[in-house]
């Protein structure tokens, strides 16, 4: 049974070895030049204006809550529109009903007044 | 092409109609509650009502039918049957309950209604379901309902933190029950419980490979978690706690019968030629289960953390009956639950009626001198306490009497003496409440805060089941073989 996996082990070897060996092989010939722009953090862009850890409004979470909900129905319709003409009556009937319950949660939100920015 | 051939006969529908008609009532009120004025929400609570009692109804229709749907998803048995009829009670109780309660908490909007009913759904999945797929995805339905349940009272922060809590850890108890089950599905190639069966018997070389192991392990743990066994229990005393009351009740009836439902059909069903492994593994659950819930009942002050640790032993109490594994253990696993369910539903009914908005009356002391002011209301949790403690003449005395004969039917003498001496220590923290009834002066005027007849109703329930269950046992020992007689 076990014998199946050798050569994912050998795999796993090599990997191991190739990294090793990138890293280790490069570290001993490159040459190294350091000045202090390298050693900063940041080596390109501007230099950060203000505090950069701010307060995100919660209405971006539900924005993106929402759109999760609604991107991974997308998400379904892709692949069923594939197959739409094998899959017949009954691939119509039940994905109208999926996009129906999804179109309640949809009348719900908006009512509740999750989509407006103020 | 054979994966296109999918069709939908009227028994596939059947076979969930509970399900679908609490799923279309759930979505009925979620767009009334959008559209209802705020004054006017207060229907919304009796169309939950109408919905739990539109499921009982469809689920009686579907009686004696015995059949799989959707490929062999779910499916209607006499097990299934006794677990959704189970669950439909619990979920009609708690709407009772909550009819008054959710009006004084201010938490009566349309969304708890809808969660409560959503909440069921999934644990009526994780009942019918015979495929470790359909159990996963009725946990999570239950779990993610209830998470939101538990923090509803936004404005309160215990409640908030319950839910946080429960949703971290419940997450994290997820990803083991479903590592256990990739596992089992990587040892045995399905995930069909009867496929698990087939393969585990005609094969019994896989039953020893760590892997299956594992994943049983695995599996263990996250139902263990839902169940709140030791040592998977360190959230319960914090979430039953913060919760409102109402989802407290449902937590601690709804999620552990859905859970030993699972349970029950996973480890008898699909697991069986395991049965030498898994048992030992239980007993030590069982006995660290009863013994730590209720050593740590014995200090509590607080009414509903007392009520959280006694759930906890109460889970290992029924997990003696699931180790004994006999005829009277596994029909005692569903008598002891549904005896649990009138007489927890009913304690913590007393528990909201005696509290007022904002500030539950929830420190035992607070319920000094109740029996002189209270009388009835006070009668009743005495017989929800002494149901509890397991005196006769109950639903309790006669469930542990059940459960501990299947144990020593089984030869397991010192789990059951250890249960016995367990039930003795827990009569100390439940007869303490009828002390402070009964025998102590009030330190203050108590006033019954949200009285309601709804919730009077379901305390009526409440009784009748604990001693209808206590007195003539009979009836329902006999449903409760019944419904699992294919399983042996």
């Amino acid at each position: 049974m076990l014998n199946t996996y050798v050569p994912v082990l050998f795999l796993i070897g090599l990997a191991v070895f190739f990294a090793v060996f990138a890293v280790g092989v490069s570290h001993l010939l490159g040459p190294r030049r350091v000045n202090p722009v390298k050693a900063s953090p940041y080596e390109c862009g501007m230099i950060t204006l203000g505090p950069t850890h701010q307060a995100v409004p919660i209405k971006y979470y539900i924005i993106a809550m929402l759109f999760l909900v609604f991107d991974l129905e997308v998400v379904f319709l892709y692949p069923w529109a594939i197959v739409f003409r094998k899959l017949g009556v009954f691939g119509f009937v039940e994905m109208m009903i999926f996009v129906f319950i999804l179109l309640i949660g949809f009348i719900y939100v908006w009512k509740k007044g999750a989509l407006e920015w103020e | 092409m054979e994966l296109f051939q999918v069709q939908v006969t009227m028994t596939d529908l059947l076979v969930i109609a509970p399900e679908l008609a609490l799923t279309g009532f759930a979505l009925v009120i979620l767009l009334m509650s959008a559209f209802a004025r705020p004054e006017r929400r207060g229907f919304l609570g009796y169309t939950a009502l109408l919905g739990v009692v539109a499921a009982m109804v469809s689920l009686y229709w579907g009686i004696g039918v015995e059949a799989s749907a959707f490929g062999g998803m779910v499916r209607i048995d006499p097990l299934s049957f006794f677990f959704k009829a189970m669950i439909l009670l619990i979920c009609l109780l708690i709407v009772l309950v909550s009819l008054g309660y959710a009006k004084r908490e201010g938490i009566g909007f349309g969304e708890y209604y809808v969660l409560i009913l959503f909440a069921a759904v999934g644990m009526m999945l994780m009942a019918s379901g015979v495929n470790l797929l359909i159990i996963f995805l009725g946990l999570e339905v239950m779990s993610i309902s209830i998470y939101i349940l538990a923090g509803i009272m936004r404005d309160d922060t215990r409640s908030v933190e319950a839910a946080f809590k429960y949703f971290l850890l419940g997450a994290f108890a997820s990803a083991f029950l479903l590592y256990g089950i990739a596992l089992i599905y990587a040892s045995t190639g399905t995930l069909d419980l009867a496929g698990i069966g087939r393969v585990l018997a005609e094969q019994s070389w896989i039953s020893g490979r760590p892997i299956l192991i594992t994943g049983v392990a695995l599996l263990t743990v996250g139902f263990g978690f839902k169940l709140a066994l030791v040592p998977f229990h360190m959230w319960t005393p914090d979430v039953y706690e913060g919760a409102p009351t109402s989802i407290t009740a449902f937590m601690a009836t709804g999620v552990k019968a859905a859970g030993f439902a699972a349970f029950v059909r996973v480890f008898f069903y699909a697991l069986p030629s395991l049965q030498a492994h898994w048992t030992q593994i239980m007993w030590i659950l069982a006995v660290a289960t009863m013994t730590v819930g209720n050593i740590i009942a014995l200090s509590q002050s607080n009414i509903k953390r007392m009520l959280a640790y006694s759930s906890i032993a109460h889970a290992g109490y029924i997990l003696v009956a699931f180790v004994a594994g006999n005829e009277l253990g596994i029909s005692g696993i569903l008598f002891y639950l549904l005896a649990y369910v009138f007489m927890n539903i009913g304690a913590f009914t007393v528990v909201i009626l005696l509290g007022k908005k904002g500030e539950e009356n929830t420190l035992i002391g607070d319920y000094a001198g109740i029996g002189y002011h209270h009388p009835l209301l006070a009668l009743a949790m005495a017989v929800f306490m002494f149901s509890l403690a397991g005196v006769p003449p109950t639903a309790g005395f006669m469930a542990k009497f059940y459960v501990f004969s299947a144990a020593v039917k089984a030869d397991y003498y010192w789990l059951a003496v250890i249960g016995v001496l367990n039930s003795a220590v827990a009569a100390y923290y439940y007869l303490r409440v009828l002390i402070y009834m009964y025998f102590r002066e009030p330190e203050r005027e108590q006033a019954i805060g949200g009285f309601s007849p709804a919730a009077v109703l379901a305390i009526i329930i409440s009784v009748w089941g604990v001693l209808q269950m206590g007195i003539l046992p009979s009836a329902f020992l006999a449903l409760a073989r019944q419904s699992i007689q294919f399983l042996l």
